[in-house]
């Protein structure tokens, strides 16, 4: 059995009894099998040294639980690593950063609290998936939609932590944006709540996210501060309808106008929509940009989805139509409207997250495929932020086809993309997909490809907005202004949360004093 | 997309646990249940379910151009061993799923739900 780093066997053993006393024997997995099954099943370092691996596995299923779990771990410095869903795929899955921490698994914490149909809002435990939620919303014929990310088996509190974002309209797309109120275990096992949560009567927890003073939620994002164990989420009323048109421009250079139209018309919510810009037609949709648009065919296609009454989102698509009509020689097809709740029939041509219906065909786009008979398997993505301006994209297209081959050391990688997603309101993603699989040789070159990417990308001022665990410290070295502050800053306030440095170390770059380097 | 997803196919791909785990003699079948349908509906049907949108029968459909059913539960080839060691191993994009998402009791009435046809049929 494997031990956790800087930690005594006698002590382990103690800790995995008191453990075992917490949740229960069958909830502490310690035998290789069990505990394999924690792998990143993406791992771009899978079977060499470098893969991070669990010790052990604890699986808490409630509040009092946790907080057990936690107070043995400070006691005995044992580093832990906190999953909810541990579906992460691409960012780390359920892997720990740091080899042989214990994974807590959270998934057993799977209770939907309340779902709140008249101030549309839900309060859910981490290990509630999206699936989970919309099964829960169904039967009990709610009338309220989830704003879902591409995998529906994702946590609502785990993918809202890591950053993720879903398809449904504006004011819920960014999922941790969108959440009111969370629950959090410290490294002590002292439970906090945050905004209105604070108050021993909360009436208006799920209401109002600010509370009074010093606003702390954003440390447990993409963080390593606490365990988060509870978290409101505004649900999204279920719109009467749905429209949308399509506007194509077929000179490269008019992305510009494309996106300024664009920032104006999702700045006034007149498209509230999730927008997706494709490079040439709309059957690109993981187009590359390597290549040159073909004479006569679009050069870049925007979809414009508009939710609400049917008098007033036909009345919005026709303003937004208008102010598109200044790009010269561009085209306008108005889309179907769509009543909802969808009929059967058309539930199966639409793209469901849109509907707020949780689904997992994306796994299509990289699985095997008649153009792609025998995929890698998995995959990373490398997701740099860049300023919502038809510049920035030009500029991101023409250092992509000036630097790929260099990038890749000349070898052909089938690395995916750049796709530039506009589902952020006020920001661009230039999404890249590097395949990963079991290969080691395909495998390193991927990672010295990502790696130049994160390092070239940074001179250039873009960064990613969220990595896979390998990747994290590298990241949030990029992130550099003024000697490292930001970076200095949450590890001050690390080591004074977590003295002993228990709660996922590395997550996102950020260590304990006992295991930073230099 | 369609000359990087290309440079792919000259890939090595995974060995499929399906096909690794041969149904084992010693193992005596389970009951079928409702328990197993209800986990192959949450956690099978999304990718493996029939028709369009499904990534798990896209892939099988590919995999064996109509040789075997693409529709997990039409197949009469798959042991409940077989089905076991796909949801422990996982298959190509497929992660694993731990015990916390699918129990070993429940792994036992999934499998013998996806193989209630095992040998029948041939």
């Amino acid at each position: 059995m494997a031990v956790p780093p800087n930690v005594n066997p006698a002590d382990f053993e103690a800790a995995l009894s008191l453990w075992r006393s917490a949740v229960g024997a069958d909830w502490v997995f310690t035998a290789a099998e069990d505990v394999a099954l924690y792998r990143d099943a993406y791992s771009p370092y899978w079977a060499e040294p470098e893969e991070r691996l669990a010790s052990a596995a604890v699986a808490p299923a409630t509040l009092e639980q946790v907080q057990a779990v936690v107070r043995t771990a400070n006691r005995y410095r044992i580093p832990l690593y906190a999953i909810s869903t541990g579906r992460n795929l691409a960012y780390g899955g359920s892997a720990p950063a740091l080899s042989g921490s214990v994974v807590l698994d959270l998934k057993r914490m799977n209770r939907v609290l309340e779902v709140n149909e008249r101030n549309a809002y839900a309060l859910v435990e981490p290990g509630v998936s999206y699936f989970d939620l919309y099964d829960h919303i169904t039967k009990a014929g709610l009338d309220v939609w989830i704003d879902a990310p591409d995998p529906g088996w994702g946590s609502l509190i785990g993918n809202a932590l890591d950053g993720g974002g879903g398809w449904t309209a504006s004011p819920f797309r960014d999922h941790f944006g969108s959440h009111c109120g969370m629950e959090v275990v410290l490294a002590d096992g002292e439970v906090v709540r945050t905004g209105m949560g604070a108050l021993p009567n909360a009436k208006s927890w799920q209401h109002y996210k600010w509370g009074h003073g010093p606003w702390v939620d954003g440390l447990f994002r993409q963080g390593n501060m606490g365990i988060v164990t509870k978290m409101g989420f505004y649900l999204m009323p279920r719109p009467e309808a749905y429209i949308s048109g399509t506007v194509q421009v077929y000179r490269e250079e008019d992305v510009v106008a494309l996106l300024d139209t664009l920032n104006l018309l999702e700045n006034q919510h007149v498209v509230n929509g999730s927008t997706a810009l494709y490079y040439g037609d709309l059957e690109n949709i993981y187009g590359s940009v390597r290549d040159q648009a073909t004479p006569g065919t679009p050069a870049w296609s925007l979809v414009l989805p508009i939710y609400g009454p049917e008098k007033v989102i036909r009345a919005q698509l026709e303003y937004a139509r208008d102010k598109f009509a200044r790009v010269p020689g561009m085209r306008f097809v108005e889309g179907e409207l769509l009543r909802t709740p969808l009929t059967a029939e058309a539930q199966k041509r639409v793209h469901q997250v849109n509907f707020g219906i949780p689904i997992l065909a994306i796994f299509s786009m990289l699985g095997r495929s008649p153009a792609n008979p025998a995929p890698a398997g998995g995959h990373i993505g490398f997701s740099p932020v860049i300023p919502r301006t038809g510049e920035s994209v030009l500029e991101y297209q023409r250092y992509y086809r000036e630097n790929m081959a260099a990038m890749s050391a000349g070898k052909e990688t089938g690395i995916v993309g750049p796709v530039f997603l506009t589902n952020w309101e006020r920001s661009m993603v230039a999404l890249m997909m590097f395949p990963i699989g079991r290969d080691k040789a395909s495998n390193s070159r991927m990672r010295l490809a990502f790696a130049r990417w994160v390092t070239k990308a940074a001179e250039h001022g873009w960064a990613e907005y969220r990595a896979p665990t390998p990747f994290q410290d590298l990241v949030a070295q990029t992130y550099s202004f003024n000697n490292h502050a930001l970076l200095h800053l949450c590890e001050t306030i690390k080591d004074a949360v977590d003295p002993n440095g228990i709660l996922s170390p590395g997550r996102y770059g950020v260590w304990p004093k006992h295991l930073r380097k230099g | 997309m369609r000359r990087s997803m290309c440079a792919l196919g000259t890939w090595l791909a995974l060995s499929s646990a399906v096909q690794a785990a041969a149904p084992s003699a010693s193992v005596s079948p389970a009951p079928v249940t409702p328990v197993g349908e209800a986990v192959y509906a949450h956690w099978c049907a999304p990718c493996h379910a029939a028709g369009p949108g499904h990534p798990g029968t896209e892939s099988l459909q590919l995999k064996y151009g109509g040789q075997r059913p693409a529709v997990l539960l039409e197949r009469t080839d798959l042991s409940a061993a077989a089905v076991a060691a796909a949801v422990r191993q996982g298959v190509l994009l497929m992660a694993p799923f731990r015990k916390t998402e699918i129990t070993d009791a429940e792994l036992q009435a999934l499998a013998a739900y996806v193989a209630r046809s095992f040998n029948k049929g041939r």
